[in-house]
Protein backbone atom coordinates (compact mmCIF):
# COMPACT_ATOMS: atom_id res chain seq x y z
CA UNK A 1 0.00 0.00 0.00
CA UNK A 2 1.09 3.70 -0.11
CA UNK A 3 3.07 5.23 2.59
CA UNK A 4 0.93 8.72 2.28
CA UNK A 5 -2.67 8.86 1.41
CA UNK A 6 -4.93 11.86 0.30
CA UNK A 7 -8.62 12.11 1.20
CA UNK A 8 -10.53 13.51 -2.16
CA UNK A 9 -13.51 15.20 -0.98
CA UNK A 10 -16.72 15.49 -3.57
CA UNK A 11 -18.73 18.47 -4.08
CA UNK A 12 -22.72 18.05 -4.43
CA UNK A 13 -21.98 18.30 -8.49
CA UNK A 14 -19.92 15.14 -7.87
CA UNK A 15 -16.57 16.72 -8.55
CA UNK A 16 -13.77 17.18 -6.75
CA UNK A 17 -13.18 19.96 -3.51
CA UNK A 18 -10.70 22.44 -4.11
CA UNK A 19 -9.20 21.59 -1.02
CA UNK A 20 -8.66 18.23 -2.09
CA UNK A 21 -6.32 19.09 -5.29
CA UNK A 22 -4.42 21.42 -2.75
CA UNK A 23 -3.90 18.42 -0.50
CA UNK A 24 -2.90 16.14 -2.93
CA UNK A 25 -0.20 18.99 -4.22
CA UNK A 26 1.39 19.19 -0.87
CA UNK A 27 1.47 15.10 0.01
CA UNK A 28 2.83 14.61 -3.55
CA UNK A 29 5.64 17.30 -2.57
CA UNK A 30 5.98 15.34 0.73
CA UNK A 31 6.20 11.92 -0.77
CA UNK A 32 8.89 12.73 -3.43
CA UNK A 33 10.86 14.22 -0.33
CA UNK A 34 10.47 11.40 1.47
CA UNK A 35 10.71 8.84 -1.81
CA UNK A 36 7.18 7.03 -0.41
CA UNK A 37 4.37 6.14 -2.62
CA UNK A 38 1.33 8.90 -2.79
CA UNK A 39 -2.31 7.92 -3.62
CA UNK A 40 -5.83 8.96 -3.28
CA UNK A 41 -9.13 7.80 -2.22
CA UNK A 42 -12.28 8.61 -2.98
CA UNK A 43 -16.21 7.53 -0.83
CA UNK A 44 -19.12 8.00 -2.50
CA UNK A 45 -22.52 7.54 -4.35
CA UNK A 46 -20.70 7.55 -7.38
CA UNK A 47 -17.10 8.68 -6.87
CA UNK A 48 -16.13 8.75 -10.71
CA UNK A 49 -15.91 12.46 -11.89
CA UNK A 50 -13.95 12.80 -8.36
CA UNK A 51 -11.39 10.30 -8.64
CA UNK A 52 -10.84 11.28 -12.28
CA UNK A 53 -9.73 14.62 -11.26
CA UNK A 54 -7.83 13.31 -8.17
CA UNK A 55 -6.19 11.22 -10.62
CA UNK A 56 -4.68 14.60 -12.54
CA UNK A 57 -2.64 15.01 -9.26
CA UNK A 58 -1.65 11.45 -7.91
CA UNK A 59 -0.48 7.89 -9.74
CA UNK A 60 -3.02 6.47 -8.03
CA UNK A 61 -6.69 6.69 -6.70
CA UNK A 62 -9.01 4.02 -5.05
CA UNK A 63 -12.80 4.91 -5.66
CA UNK A 64 -14.70 3.52 -3.17
CA UNK A 65 -18.27 3.88 -4.87
CA UNK A 66 -20.73 3.30 -1.73
CA UNK A 67 -24.58 4.29 -1.87
CA UNK A 68 -24.54 4.76 2.07
CA UNK A 69 -22.17 8.02 1.40
CA UNK A 70 -25.40 9.60 -0.24
CA UNK A 71 -28.22 8.24 2.56
CA UNK A 72 -25.76 9.38 5.51
CA UNK A 73 -23.20 11.82 6.77
CA UNK A 74 -20.93 11.44 4.00
CA UNK A 75 -17.79 11.75 6.67
CA UNK A 76 -18.59 8.31 8.67
CA UNK A 77 -19.26 6.59 5.72
CA UNK A 78 -15.99 7.55 4.11
CA UNK A 79 -14.10 7.12 7.41
CA UNK A 80 -15.18 3.32 8.17
CA UNK A 81 -14.76 2.69 4.53
CA UNK A 82 -10.54 4.23 4.46
CA UNK A 83 -10.67 2.54 7.97
CA UNK A 84 -11.18 -0.88 6.06
CA UNK A 85 -8.41 -0.21 3.50
CA UNK A 86 -5.56 0.92 5.26
CA UNK A 87 -3.13 -1.34 7.08
CA UNK A 88 -3.14 0.17 10.40
CA UNK A 89 0.71 -2.14 11.28
CA UNK A 90 2.14 -0.44 8.63
CA UNK A 91 3.99 2.94 7.56
CA UNK A 92 0.99 5.13 6.85
CA UNK A 93 -0.22 8.76 7.11
CA UNK A 94 -3.14 10.20 6.07
CA UNK A 95 -3.77 13.69 4.27
CA UNK A 96 -7.07 15.65 4.86
CA UNK A 97 -8.42 18.91 4.26
CA UNK A 98 -9.41 21.07 7.35
CA UNK A 99 -12.63 22.24 6.07
CA UNK A 100 -15.67 20.83 8.32
CA UNK A 101 -16.19 17.15 6.50
CA UNK A 102 -12.25 16.75 6.04
CA UNK A 103 -12.29 17.48 10.07
CA UNK A 104 -15.33 14.87 10.63
CA UNK A 105 -13.56 12.39 8.58
CA UNK A 106 -10.19 12.74 10.54
CA UNK A 107 -11.55 12.96 14.12
CA UNK A 108 -13.94 9.56 13.28
CA UNK A 109 -10.76 7.62 11.24
CA UNK A 110 -8.03 8.78 13.95
CA UNK A 111 -10.69 6.93 17.00
CA UNK A 112 -11.27 4.10 14.22
CA UNK A 113 -7.47 3.40 13.86
CA UNK A 114 -6.09 4.93 17.34
CA UNK A 115 -4.11 6.35 15.04
CA UNK A 116 -2.33 10.63 16.19
CA UNK A 117 -3.92 13.89 14.42
CA UNK A 118 -2.11 17.25 13.35
CA UNK A 119 -4.58 19.74 12.62
CA UNK A 120 -3.94 22.78 10.63
CA UNK A 121 -0.78 22.17 8.89
CA UNK A 122 0.85 25.22 7.44
CA UNK A 123 3.84 23.18 5.87
CA UNK A 124 5.35 19.84 6.41
CA UNK A 125 9.00 18.04 5.90
CA UNK A 126 10.10 14.41 6.02
CA UNK A 127 12.13 13.28 8.65
CA UNK A 128 13.00 9.91 10.63
CA UNK A 129 10.47 8.68 8.72
CA UNK A 130 7.28 10.69 8.79
CA UNK A 131 5.60 13.87 8.42
CA UNK A 132 7.34 16.62 10.63
CA UNK A 133 4.24 19.15 10.63
CA UNK A 134 4.10 22.89 10.69
CA UNK A 135 1.39 24.53 12.12
CA UNK A 136 -0.24 27.76 13.63
CA UNK A 137 -1.30 28.09 16.88
CA UNK A 138 -2.92 30.62 19.49
CA UNK A 139 -4.64 32.35 16.70
CA UNK A 140 -1.26 32.84 14.41
CA UNK A 141 1.04 33.88 17.14
CA UNK A 142 3.02 30.73 17.22
CA UNK A 143 4.50 28.09 14.85
CA UNK A 144 5.17 24.90 16.60
CA UNK A 145 6.77 21.90 14.87
CA UNK A 146 5.07 18.18 15.62
CA UNK A 147 5.36 14.77 14.51
CA UNK A 148 3.75 11.30 15.28
CA UNK A 149 5.45 9.09 17.90
CA UNK A 150 4.94 6.15 15.53
CA UNK A 151 4.38 4.78 12.06
CA UNK A 152 0.97 6.20 11.27
CA UNK A 153 -0.95 9.37 12.18
CA UNK A 154 -3.65 11.64 10.18
CA UNK A 155 -2.68 15.37 8.64
CA UNK A 156 -4.95 17.97 8.09
CA UNK A 157 -4.08 20.46 6.11
CA UNK A 158 -5.12 24.09 5.93
CA UNK A 159 -6.40 25.58 3.09
CA UNK A 160 -4.71 27.98 0.95
CA UNK A 161 -1.02 26.39 1.69
CA UNK A 162 -0.42 25.18 -1.58
CA UNK A 163 -1.31 26.13 -5.06
CA UNK A 164 -3.36 23.01 -6.50
CA UNK A 165 -1.05 21.30 -9.46
CA UNK A 166 -1.83 18.60 -11.71
CA UNK A 167 0.69 16.20 -11.67
CA UNK A 168 1.28 16.15 -15.51
CA UNK A 169 0.13 12.97 -16.10
CA UNK A 170 -3.03 11.07 -15.62
CA UNK A 171 -2.68 8.47 -12.54
CA UNK A 172 -4.55 4.67 -12.16
CA UNK A 173 -8.08 4.76 -10.61
CA UNK A 174 -8.68 1.81 -9.42
CA UNK A 175 -12.39 1.23 -8.33
CA UNK A 176 -13.21 -0.52 -5.50
CA UNK A 177 -17.08 -1.38 -4.31
CA UNK A 178 -17.94 -0.86 -1.31
CA UNK A 179 -17.95 -3.56 1.57
CA UNK A 180 -21.33 -5.33 2.12
CA UNK A 181 -20.79 -5.71 5.91
CA UNK A 182 -22.89 -3.23 7.93
CA UNK A 183 -21.40 0.22 9.21
CA UNK A 184 -20.45 0.30 13.01
CA UNK A 185 -22.02 3.39 13.36
CA UNK A 186 -25.36 3.68 14.54
CA UNK A 187 -27.68 5.02 11.42
CA UNK A 188 -27.82 8.67 11.11
CA UNK A 189 -29.72 9.57 7.69
CA UNK A 190 -30.13 12.51 5.72
CA UNK A 191 -33.71 13.88 5.15
CA UNK A 192 -33.67 17.24 3.34
CA UNK A 193 -30.48 19.00 1.85
CA UNK A 194 -31.64 22.58 1.50
CA UNK A 195 -29.65 25.24 -0.44
CA UNK A 196 -29.69 28.91 0.77
CA UNK A 197 -28.86 31.74 -1.71
CA UNK A 198 -25.93 33.67 -0.62
CA UNK A 199 -23.89 31.06 0.63
CA UNK A 200 -21.48 29.82 -2.59
CA UNK A 201 -17.72 28.52 -2.65
CA UNK A 202 -16.93 27.43 1.04
CA UNK A 203 -15.04 30.98 2.67
CA UNK A 204 -12.19 29.24 3.99
CA UNK A 205 -10.90 28.16 -0.01
CA UNK A 206 -11.16 31.50 -0.86
CA UNK A 207 -8.44 33.71 -2.37
CA UNK A 208 -10.12 37.09 -2.01
CA UNK A 209 -12.26 37.92 0.74
CA UNK A 210 -13.48 40.69 1.61
CA UNK A 211 -15.01 41.35 4.81
CA UNK A 212 -17.43 43.65 6.66
CA UNK A 213 -18.14 44.33 10.17
CA UNK A 214 -20.25 46.40 12.87
CA UNK A 215 -19.39 49.37 10.59
CA UNK A 216 -20.78 48.30 7.71
CA UNK A 217 -23.96 49.43 9.74
CA UNK A 218 -26.49 47.27 8.12
CA UNK A 219 -27.85 44.52 5.10
CA UNK A 220 -27.79 48.00 2.93
CA UNK A 221 -24.50 49.26 3.77
CA UNK A 222 -23.26 44.89 3.50
CA UNK A 223 -24.21 45.61 -0.45
CA UNK A 224 -21.04 47.57 -0.45
CA UNK A 225 -18.82 44.77 1.12
CA UNK A 226 -20.77 42.31 -1.90
CA UNK A 227 -19.95 44.43 -4.62
CA UNK A 228 -16.32 44.86 -3.95
CA UNK A 229 -16.06 41.11 -3.49
CA UNK A 230 -17.56 40.64 -6.67
CA UNK A 231 -15.26 42.87 -8.85
CA UNK A 232 -12.34 41.48 -7.16
CA UNK A 233 -13.67 37.72 -7.77
CA UNK A 234 -13.32 37.38 -3.99
CA UNK A 235 -15.71 35.52 -1.11
CA UNK A 236 -17.72 37.70 0.98
CA UNK A 237 -16.95 37.53 5.10
CA UNK A 238 -17.92 39.22 8.43
CA UNK A 239 -16.94 39.89 12.01
CA UNK A 240 -19.33 38.20 14.52
CA UNK A 241 -21.08 41.36 15.06
CA UNK A 242 -22.28 41.60 11.51
CA UNK A 243 -23.80 37.77 11.87
CA UNK A 244 -25.39 38.62 14.77
CA UNK A 245 -26.85 41.60 13.89
CA UNK A 246 -28.00 39.00 10.63
CA UNK A 247 -26.34 40.77 7.82
CA UNK A 248 -24.53 37.87 6.96
CA UNK A 249 -25.24 34.35 7.26
CA UNK A 250 -23.11 32.34 10.10
CA UNK A 251 -21.03 30.02 7.74
CA UNK A 252 -19.12 33.73 6.39
CA UNK A 253 -17.90 34.57 10.11
CA UNK A 254 -14.55 34.42 10.10
CA UNK A 255 -13.05 34.26 13.18
CA UNK A 256 -12.34 32.51 16.86
CA UNK A 257 -16.03 30.45 16.99
CA UNK A 258 -16.35 30.86 12.76
CA UNK A 259 -13.84 30.08 10.22
CA UNK A 260 -9.89 30.42 10.14
CA UNK A 261 -8.71 31.42 6.66
CA UNK A 262 -5.44 32.21 4.70
CA UNK A 263 -6.57 34.44 1.96
CA UNK A 264 -4.14 36.05 -0.63
CA UNK A 265 -6.01 39.62 0.14
CA UNK A 266 -8.19 40.61 3.15
CA UNK A 267 -9.84 43.22 2.54
CA UNK A 268 -11.41 44.83 6.09
CA UNK A 269 -14.33 47.10 5.65
CA UNK A 270 -15.28 48.57 9.47
CA UNK A 271 -13.63 45.96 11.27
CA UNK A 272 -11.54 47.17 14.49
CA UNK A 273 -9.76 43.78 14.75
CA UNK A 274 -10.32 42.53 17.85
CA UNK A 275 -9.31 39.63 19.13
CA UNK A 276 -11.53 37.17 18.44
CA UNK A 277 -11.58 38.05 14.44
CA UNK A 278 -8.30 38.14 14.23
CA UNK A 279 -6.94 34.80 15.27
CA UNK A 280 -9.08 33.82 12.00
CA UNK A 281 -7.52 36.10 9.68
CA UNK A 282 -3.90 37.34 10.95
CA UNK A 283 -1.89 34.54 8.46
CA UNK A 284 -3.64 36.63 5.28
CA UNK A 285 -0.51 36.90 2.93
CA UNK A 286 -1.57 40.67 2.53
CA UNK A 287 -4.56 42.52 4.91
CA UNK A 288 -5.72 45.93 3.83
CA UNK A 289 -8.22 47.62 5.82
CA UNK A 290 -10.43 50.52 5.68
CA UNK A 291 -11.18 52.34 8.86
CA UNK A 292 -11.79 55.68 10.28
CA UNK A 293 -10.48 54.53 13.61
CA UNK A 294 -6.66 55.17 13.38
CA UNK A 295 -6.34 53.29 17.02
CA UNK A 296 -8.68 50.83 15.79
CA UNK A 297 -6.35 47.35 16.32
CA UNK A 298 -6.30 46.12 12.69
CA UNK A 299 -3.96 49.18 12.33
CA UNK A 300 -1.16 47.91 14.01
CA UNK A 301 -1.48 44.56 11.81
CA UNK A 302 -2.60 45.39 8.82
CA UNK A 303 -0.52 46.09 5.69
CA UNK A 304 -2.08 48.99 4.67
CA UNK A 305 -5.09 50.79 6.10
CA UNK A 306 -7.23 53.66 4.77
CA UNK A 307 -7.99 55.78 7.30
CA UNK A 308 -11.27 57.32 6.42
CA UNK A 309 -15.01 56.85 5.91
CA UNK A 310 -15.71 53.42 4.41
CA UNK A 311 -19.33 54.55 2.72
CA UNK A 312 -16.69 57.01 1.15
CA UNK A 313 -13.65 55.17 0.01
CA UNK A 314 -15.52 51.79 -0.48
CA UNK A 315 -17.27 53.55 -3.38
CA UNK A 316 -13.94 54.95 -4.71
CA UNK A 317 -12.28 51.88 -4.12
CA UNK A 318 -15.09 50.35 -6.11
CA UNK A 319 -15.26 52.44 -8.87
CA UNK A 320 -11.01 52.10 -9.08
CA UNK A 321 -11.16 48.68 -9.71
CA UNK A 322 -14.33 48.84 -11.72
CA UNK A 323 -12.13 51.09 -14.38
CA UNK A 324 -8.81 48.54 -13.92
CA UNK A 325 -11.31 45.69 -14.71
CA UNK A 326 -12.48 47.42 -17.58
CA UNK B 1 -34.28 14.63 28.97
CA UNK B 2 -30.72 14.48 30.47
CA UNK B 3 -28.05 16.46 28.25
CA UNK B 4 -24.17 15.64 29.01
CA UNK B 5 -22.46 18.76 27.64
CA UNK B 6 -18.15 18.58 27.31
CA UNK B 7 -16.90 21.51 28.47
CA UNK B 8 -13.51 22.08 28.10
CA UNK B 9 -11.46 24.83 29.97
CA UNK B 10 -9.25 27.09 27.72
CA UNK B 11 -7.00 29.50 27.51
CA UNK B 12 -8.56 33.03 27.34
CA UNK B 13 -7.40 34.19 23.88
CA UNK B 14 -8.65 37.95 24.68
CA UNK B 15 -5.25 37.62 27.12
CA UNK B 16 -2.93 37.28 24.40
CA UNK B 17 -0.86 35.47 26.59
CA UNK B 18 -0.98 31.64 25.68
CA UNK B 19 2.56 30.23 25.35
CA UNK B 20 4.02 26.62 25.88
CA UNK B 21 6.50 25.95 28.68
CA UNK B 22 9.73 24.83 27.85
CA UNK B 23 8.51 20.68 27.44
CA UNK B 24 6.56 22.28 24.49
CA UNK B 25 3.21 21.64 26.70
CA UNK B 26 0.74 24.65 27.38
CA UNK B 27 1.58 26.71 30.11
CA UNK B 28 -1.58 26.72 32.03
CA UNK B 29 -0.08 29.32 34.83
CA UNK B 30 0.83 31.96 32.21
CA UNK B 31 -2.95 33.10 31.20
CA UNK B 32 -6.31 32.59 32.65
CA UNK B 33 -8.92 29.44 31.89
CA UNK B 34 -11.92 29.99 30.58
CA UNK B 35 -14.73 27.58 29.02
CA UNK B 36 -14.22 27.02 25.71
CA UNK B 37 -16.71 29.88 23.72
CA UNK B 38 -18.36 26.75 21.00
CA UNK B 39 -18.86 24.63 24.21
CA UNK B 40 -20.62 27.63 25.99
CA UNK B 41 -23.17 27.27 23.03
CA UNK B 42 -23.40 23.96 23.64
CA UNK B 43 -23.87 24.17 26.64
CA UNK B 44 -26.64 27.29 25.81
CA UNK B 45 -28.34 24.48 23.56
CA UNK B 46 -28.62 22.20 26.63
CA UNK B 47 -30.26 24.46 28.89
CA UNK B 48 -33.19 25.34 26.45
CA UNK B 49 -33.59 22.32 25.47
CA UNK B 50 -33.99 21.05 29.36
CA UNK B 51 -36.46 24.29 29.36
CA UNK B 52 -38.37 22.92 26.97
CA UNK B 53 -38.32 19.25 27.06
CA UNK B 54 -37.33 19.07 31.28
CA UNK B 55 -34.67 17.42 32.36
CA UNK B 56 -31.10 17.56 33.73
CA UNK B 57 -27.68 18.65 32.25
CA UNK B 58 -24.55 17.33 33.40
CA UNK B 59 -21.22 19.24 32.31
CA UNK B 60 -18.44 16.90 31.80
CA UNK B 61 -14.54 17.92 31.47
CA UNK B 62 -11.29 15.95 31.70
CA UNK B 63 -8.40 18.78 33.23
CA UNK B 64 -5.92 19.55 35.81
CA UNK B 65 -8.08 19.84 39.21
CA UNK B 66 -8.09 23.86 38.91
CA UNK B 67 -10.70 23.22 36.36
CA UNK B 68 -13.68 23.21 39.29
CA UNK B 69 -13.68 27.01 38.65
CA UNK B 70 -14.72 26.56 34.90
CA UNK B 71 -17.23 24.51 35.85
CA UNK B 72 -18.46 26.48 38.26
CA UNK B 73 -18.92 29.14 35.61
CA UNK B 74 -21.00 26.68 33.71
CA UNK B 75 -23.55 25.40 36.88
CA UNK B 76 -23.35 29.18 36.96
CA UNK B 77 -25.67 29.53 33.84
CA UNK B 78 -27.49 26.89 34.81
CA UNK B 79 -25.83 23.36 34.38
CA UNK B 80 -27.49 20.79 37.19
CA UNK B 81 -24.04 19.19 38.35
CA UNK B 82 -20.22 18.66 36.79
CA UNK B 83 -18.67 15.81 36.28
CA UNK B 84 -14.57 16.29 36.37
CA UNK B 85 -12.02 13.57 35.02
CA UNK B 86 -8.92 14.58 36.61
CA UNK B 87 -5.48 12.28 37.51
CA UNK B 88 -2.24 12.96 37.87
CA UNK B 89 -1.56 10.07 34.79
CA UNK B 90 -3.52 12.16 32.04
CA UNK B 91 -0.84 14.84 32.16
CA UNK B 92 0.01 15.79 27.96
CA UNK B 93 -3.00 14.00 26.96
CA UNK B 94 -3.47 13.65 23.05
CA UNK B 95 -6.75 13.73 21.11
CA UNK B 96 -6.03 10.03 20.98
CA UNK B 97 -6.17 9.55 25.57
CA UNK B 98 -9.01 13.12 25.29
CA UNK B 99 -11.25 10.43 23.30
CA UNK B 100 -10.76 7.08 25.18
CA UNK B 101 -11.32 9.01 28.64
CA UNK B 102 -14.29 11.05 27.73
CA UNK B 103 -15.93 8.00 26.48
CA UNK B 104 -15.38 5.79 29.07
CA UNK B 105 -16.54 8.90 31.68
CA UNK B 106 -19.79 8.90 29.18
CA UNK B 107 -20.07 5.34 29.81
CA UNK B 108 -20.84 5.99 33.84
CA UNK B 109 -23.30 8.75 32.58
CA UNK B 110 -27.18 8.36 31.90
CA UNK B 111 -27.99 10.82 28.94
CA UNK B 112 -30.20 11.51 25.72
CA UNK B 113 -27.70 13.77 24.01
CA UNK B 114 -23.99 14.79 24.12
CA UNK B 115 -23.68 18.53 23.10
CA UNK B 116 -19.92 19.60 22.38
CA UNK B 117 -18.76 22.78 20.93
CA UNK B 118 -17.57 21.69 17.57
CA UNK B 119 -14.08 23.16 18.10
CA UNK B 120 -12.13 24.30 20.76
CA UNK B 121 -9.88 27.30 20.34
CA UNK B 122 -6.58 26.29 21.68
CA UNK B 123 -6.62 23.24 19.67
CA UNK B 124 -8.66 24.06 16.57
CA UNK B 125 -8.97 20.14 15.95
CA UNK B 126 -12.37 19.55 15.99
CA UNK B 127 -11.55 15.91 16.33
CA UNK B 128 -12.72 15.11 19.77
CA UNK B 129 -16.47 15.25 19.26
CA UNK B 130 -16.44 12.82 16.15
CA UNK B 131 -13.82 10.89 18.00
CA UNK B 132 -15.98 10.32 20.85
CA UNK B 133 -19.22 9.04 18.86
CA UNK B 134 -16.57 6.74 17.30
CA UNK B 135 -15.74 5.05 20.71
CA UNK B 136 -18.87 5.50 22.77
CA UNK B 137 -20.74 4.18 19.71
CA UNK B 138 -22.84 6.96 19.44
CA UNK B 139 -24.85 8.57 16.24
CA UNK B 140 -22.77 11.90 15.47
CA UNK B 141 -24.47 14.89 14.26
CA UNK B 142 -21.83 17.64 13.34
CA UNK B 143 -22.26 21.80 12.53
CA UNK B 144 -25.60 21.86 14.28
CA UNK B 145 -27.45 25.16 13.75
CA UNK B 146 -30.82 23.81 15.14
CA UNK B 147 -31.42 20.64 17.64
CA UNK B 148 -34.91 19.20 17.69
CA UNK B 149 -35.52 16.67 19.62
CA UNK B 150 -38.51 13.78 19.74
CA UNK B 151 -38.65 12.68 23.09
CA UNK B 152 -41.63 10.50 22.59
CA UNK B 153 -40.21 8.98 19.43
CA UNK B 154 -36.66 8.71 20.55
CA UNK B 155 -35.30 10.39 17.85
CA UNK B 156 -33.15 14.03 17.34
CA UNK B 157 -33.27 16.43 13.93
CA UNK B 158 -30.56 18.50 13.61
CA UNK B 159 -29.66 21.22 11.09
CA UNK B 160 -25.86 20.48 10.04
CA UNK B 161 -24.44 24.03 8.27
CA UNK B 162 -23.38 22.97 4.41
CA UNK B 163 -21.20 24.73 2.24
CA UNK B 164 -24.33 25.66 0.41
CA UNK B 165 -26.88 25.91 3.06
CA UNK B 166 -27.90 23.08 5.68
CA UNK B 167 -28.74 19.20 5.64
CA UNK B 168 -31.31 18.04 7.77
CA UNK B 169 -30.24 14.75 9.82
CA UNK B 170 -32.42 12.53 11.40
CA UNK B 171 -31.09 10.30 14.37
CA UNK B 172 -31.94 8.02 16.62
CA UNK B 173 -31.31 9.33 20.57
CA UNK B 174 -28.94 8.82 22.28
CA UNK B 175 -26.52 10.68 19.53
CA UNK B 176 -23.91 13.05 20.16
CA UNK B 177 -24.08 16.88 18.65
CA UNK B 178 -21.35 18.91 17.33
CA UNK B 179 -22.31 22.55 18.50
CA UNK B 180 -21.72 26.04 16.71
CA UNK B 181 -21.86 29.63 17.64
CA UNK B 182 -25.53 29.27 15.11
CA UNK B 183 -27.37 28.03 18.11
CA UNK B 184 -27.92 31.44 20.18
CA UNK B 185 -25.97 33.34 22.54
CA UNK B 186 -25.25 31.77 25.49
CA UNK B 187 -26.99 33.59 28.52
CA UNK B 188 -24.61 35.79 31.20
CA UNK B 189 -24.61 33.87 34.67
CA UNK B 190 -27.70 35.44 36.83
CA UNK B 191 -26.40 36.56 41.31
CA UNK B 192 -29.11 33.83 42.23
CA UNK B 193 -27.59 31.36 39.16
CA UNK B 194 -23.71 31.85 41.04
CA UNK B 195 -25.01 31.47 44.10
CA UNK B 196 -26.96 28.36 43.79
CA UNK B 197 -23.56 27.29 41.51
CA UNK B 198 -21.90 27.40 45.12
CA UNK B 199 -23.72 23.99 46.79
CA UNK B 200 -24.10 22.29 43.37
CA UNK B 201 -22.19 19.12 42.89
CA UNK B 202 -18.94 18.49 41.27
CA UNK B 203 -18.09 15.13 40.97
CA UNK B 204 -14.49 14.55 40.46
CA UNK B 205 -13.45 10.76 39.21
CA UNK B 206 -9.47 9.23 38.50
CA UNK B 207 -8.76 6.74 35.78
CA UNK B 208 -9.61 4.08 38.30
CA UNK B 209 -13.17 5.52 38.16
CA UNK B 210 -13.25 5.02 34.85
CA UNK B 211 -11.65 1.47 34.90
CA UNK B 212 -8.93 2.90 32.80
CA UNK B 213 -4.93 1.84 33.01
CA UNK B 214 -3.24 4.83 33.95
CA UNK B 215 -0.01 3.77 31.37
CA UNK B 216 -2.75 3.45 28.48
CA UNK B 217 -3.27 7.28 28.77
CA UNK B 218 -1.34 10.35 29.12
CA UNK B 219 2.01 11.83 28.01
CA UNK B 220 3.87 8.67 27.97
CA UNK B 221 2.13 7.10 25.16
CA UNK B 222 1.02 10.39 23.11
CA UNK B 223 0.28 9.78 19.26
CA UNK B 224 1.83 13.29 18.69
CA UNK B 225 4.80 15.25 20.45
CA UNK B 226 5.70 18.94 19.69
CA UNK B 227 9.40 19.05 18.94
CA UNK B 228 9.58 22.82 18.22
CA UNK B 229 7.89 26.31 18.26
CA UNK B 230 9.18 29.98 17.22
CA UNK B 231 7.37 33.17 16.55
CA UNK B 232 6.03 33.57 12.90
CA UNK B 233 7.88 36.62 10.61
CA UNK B 234 6.05 39.28 12.21
CA UNK B 235 4.35 41.37 9.67
CA UNK B 236 5.72 44.41 7.76
CA UNK B 237 4.89 47.50 9.34
CA UNK B 238 1.33 49.21 8.41
CA UNK B 239 1.47 51.18 5.37
CA UNK B 240 -1.07 54.26 6.85
CA UNK B 241 -3.50 56.21 3.92
CA UNK B 242 -4.98 59.20 4.85
CA UNK B 243 -5.69 61.01 1.38
CA UNK B 244 -8.99 61.87 0.43
CA UNK B 245 -11.06 59.04 -0.80
CA UNK B 246 -10.58 59.11 -4.91
CA UNK B 247 -6.37 59.16 -4.00
CA UNK B 248 -6.76 56.55 -1.21
CA UNK B 249 -8.53 54.41 -3.78
CA UNK B 250 -6.05 54.96 -6.10
CA UNK B 251 -3.51 53.95 -3.73
CA UNK B 252 -4.88 51.07 -2.38
CA UNK B 253 -5.38 49.15 -6.40
CA UNK B 254 -1.78 50.15 -6.68
CA UNK B 255 -0.78 48.47 -3.97
CA UNK B 256 -2.42 45.85 -5.08
CA UNK B 257 -0.85 45.65 -8.76
CA UNK B 258 2.30 45.79 -6.89
CA UNK B 259 1.50 43.00 -5.03
CA UNK B 260 0.24 41.35 -8.04
CA UNK B 261 -3.71 40.62 -6.23
CA UNK B 262 -5.27 42.78 -8.97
Amino acid sequence: MAGLWVLGEVTPEGTLARISGEVATFARGLAAEAGQEVAGVVVAADPSAAAAELATYLPRVLAVSDPAAAERPWSFVAAERIAGLLEPDTQEFMFVGAGPDGRDVAGSLAALLGWGVLANAIGATWKDGGPVVEMSVFGGRLKTTSRFTGPTGIVTVRPNVVTAEPSGSTGKVEVVEAPVDELRQPAVRVIDRVVEAGTAAPIEEAKIIVAGGRGMGGSEGFKLVEELAEVLGGAVGATRAAVDAGWIPYGQQIGQTGKIVKPQLYLALGISGAIQHKVGMQTADTIVAVNRDPDAPIADFADLVVIGDLFEVGPALLAELRARSG
Amino acid sequence: MHIVVLVKPVPDTASSGERLRPDNRLDRAAVPAVVNANDEYALEAALKLVEAHGGEVTVLTMAPSGATDTIRKALAMGATRGVLVTDEALAGSDIRSTVLVLAAALAGLEFDLVLAGVDTSDGQGGFVGPGVAVKAELPYLSYAAKIEPKPDDRLVTVRRISPTGYDVLESPMPALIACTQALGEPRYPSLKGIMAARSKEIVTKSLADLGLEPEGVGGAVATTEVVGSEAPPARAATRVVREAPDVAAREVVAFLAERRIV
